[in-house]
């Protein structure tokens, strides 16, 4: 294969991945803190995308649609933490995954009632439209080397935010004993809705950086989920680290697949890929939890 | 315990429904007896996903992945002409059982959240792979020209016929897990649910008994997607997507895990109540979700566990 392609699709495969864990990382991060397993981080992400289709379309400006789509993000994933998840922190995940089924039918309809059943494109901001030459005689578009810009800055600002700041600290502190972190005094209550806000934040984000790309419509949440699962398996519930080191192997793995090999096979490659990391290493590569 | 003389409300209400269900046909609208062709066979579906989830402890997300491959196993052979049931129903259990070997093998080498997730993904890979199957209708599924024959011995093709023929079916399936979960595999099979390091430590080679468990739950939900293909007539991938296999463990939960019955009340009144809501609105999925978040949160024990009172229910 030219060398040049091989590039171009190593990129691609980037793009992907670093959407992928903008959606693990707020996935496992509220697995870690809170042990909550979530199926409706996805709608989360739809609601990221639609949101910030309409603020677009109202307001004419993308970087605005997008500051303001973020904070009422946020506050559905803190609406939905308040209302419904804060009751099943301590009960089996089978109930988690049942009650956040049912969140998914609901935004799914929600978003019908809305905004109904059509797609919605939305147009790249003028800034990012277009294609920029990134090696002598290579093209590649502008709009996909932002995401990827915007993901890595996204993943040194969490590393910063685990590692280094005091909501960090008791990120990692609920995550390894939350009993103590509580009779330490800390709200643990308070400390969970900010997680997940965290979460829905980054989810948002991807869903307002995909609308660009793909297009914006109902299930687009569903679709994304069933990989994230996939990053998160391979990386080790909990673990950003393992997060990050999934997502972008899925994301280049996904992309080479559809490439090289006929659709049928291509959409297999993922899940082969995880079957055999799980095979070597049933916890994933880097188990966060014992 | 001691035996119970008289019947309970639990008894009452079985024998009710069941009676129910021999007389659907009979009203001769082909409406109902369609909807409750329909409804026994996702009864089917879920008591064979009762097996793994209610008994063996294990919540498989991906079921869904083998009542469809037990429809494609249908449609493939009719398309190549093959329509006898005699060799295209066991063709649908044993190639679901073969999967389900496979992707049972790699799954329960994990355990908990990673079995939820890892199940899902199997299902949806195998979405995915028959998503794109363009030889098979891929996206828009495929037609079935006609149901499968039975040598001549009874028209399938009646509607009445093979309303009976999925109830007898679905009976057998009951008589026949309830035999499996009061044997000695299914008293293991439970012993490892409660305690899988304690029974390790008993001698039982755990893993390969939740294997079995598992290809004889997925061999059941393949037999009941060859039914579900001669009902609908049309087989698309939509049948293996995993939002159907998250309507199934509703199903189970909602009735009454490890209960057996249970599930199978839960097809009935998942289905029903999707009729009566969606009379009401197109939108009637923006008042299931909240229904089953109000379900989860309050009533854990499902319809059989209301049914049972406190008692006898996992």
């Amino acid at each position: 294969m030219d060398p040049i392609l091989i590039f171009i699709q190593a990129l691609n495969g980037l793009q992907l991945g670093i959407m992928l864990f903008l959606m693990a990382a707020g996935l496992t991060l509220v697995f870690g803190v809170m042990n909550l397993i979530n199926l409706a981080h996805g709608s989360l992400y739809m609601m990221g995308a639609y949101l910030a289709a309409t603020l677009q379309q109202q307001t004419g400006s993308f970087l605005l649609a997008v500051l303001l789509a973020i904070p009422l993000t946020i506050l559905i994933g803190m609406l939905i933490e308040v209302i419904v998840l804060r009751s099943l922190y301590d009960r089996d995940h089978l109930d988690q995954v049942l009650a956040t089924f049912a969140l998914i039918l609901f935004f799914n309809e929600l978003v019908r009632i809305v905004w109904g059943p059509q797609a919605y494109f939305m147009a790249a901001p003028a800034l990012l439209s277009g294609s920029m030459q990134i090696l002598p005689g290579v093209s590649y578009p502008v709009l996909r080397i932002g995401i990827i810009a915007v993901g890595m800055a996204v993943a040194i600002f969490l590393y910063v935010l685990i590692a280094y700041t005091r909501l960090g600290m008791l990120i990692r502190a609920g995550a390894t004993n939350r009993e103590m972190v509580g009779a330490l005094g800390v709200n643990i209550r308070l400390l969970y809705t900010l997680v997940f806000g965290l979460g829905a934040a980054l989810a948002g984000l991807a869903g307002m950086m995909a609308g660009p790309i793909l297009s914006v419509e109902v299930g687009m949440g569903e679709s994304i989920i069933i990989l994230t699962f996939v990053v998160i398996v391979i990386g080790g519930i909990g673990s950003i680290r393992g997060a990050f080191i999934a997502s972008i192997a899925v994301g280049v793995a996904d992309t080479f697949g559809r490439v090289l090999l006929p659709p049928a096979l291509a959409s297999m490659v993922i899940y082969v890929l995880m079957a055999a990391v799980l095979y070597w290493r049933p916890q994933g590569l880097f188990p966060a939890h014992g | 315990m001691v035996k119970q003389k008289y019947p309970d409300l639990r008894q009452i209400v079985l024998l009710f429904v069941l009676a129910a269900f021999l007389t659907v046909p009979l009203f001769g609208e082909l409406f109902y007896t369609r909807l409750f062709t329909r409804i026994m066979i996702y009864a089917i579906v879920a008591l064979s996903l009762d097996l793994i989830l209610g008994y063996g402890g294990m919540v498989s997300f991906g079921h869904a992945a083998f009542f469809g491959f037990g429809a494609y196993t249908v449609g493939i052979l009719a398309q190549h002409g093959v329509e006898s049931a005699f060799l295209a129903w066991p063709a649908a259990i044993l190639g679901s059982a073969a999967i389900a070997a496979v992707i049972g093998a790699i799954s329960l080498r994990t355990s908990g959240v990673y079995f939820i997730m890892i199940t899902l993904a199997f299902a949806q890979m195998l979405y995915y792979f028959f998503f794109s199957l363009e030889v098979y209708g891929g996206s828009d599924g495929m037609p079935l020209a006609s149901r499968n024959t039975v040598a001549g011995l009874i028209d399938l093709g009646d509607h009445n016929s093979f309303y009976y023929l999925v109830l007898a079916f679905m009976l057998l399936t009951l008589f026949f897990s309830r035999r499996m979960v009061q044997s000695r595999f299914g008293m293991v099979i439970q012993g490892v649910r409660e305690n899988e390091r304690r029974m390790r430590s008993l001698g039982f080679a755990t893993f390969r008994y939740k294997l079995v468990c598992f290809v004889i739950a997925a061999a059941i939900a393949g037999f009941a997607g060859a039914l579900i293909a001669n009902q609908s007539l049309y087989i698309s991938p939509a049948f293996m997507h995993w939002t159907r296999s998250g309507d199934i463990l509703v199903m189970v939960i909602l009735g009454g895990m490890g209960s057996l019955f249970g599930p199978m009340l839960g097809a009935l009144f998942l289905l029903l109540t999707e009729e009566v809501l969606s009379g009401f609105t197109e939108h009637w999925m923006i008042l299931l979700g909240p229904l089953l978040i109000i379900i989860v949160v309050f009533a854990r024990r499902g319809v059989y566990g209301l049914l049972c009172g406190a008692k006898d229910v996992v």
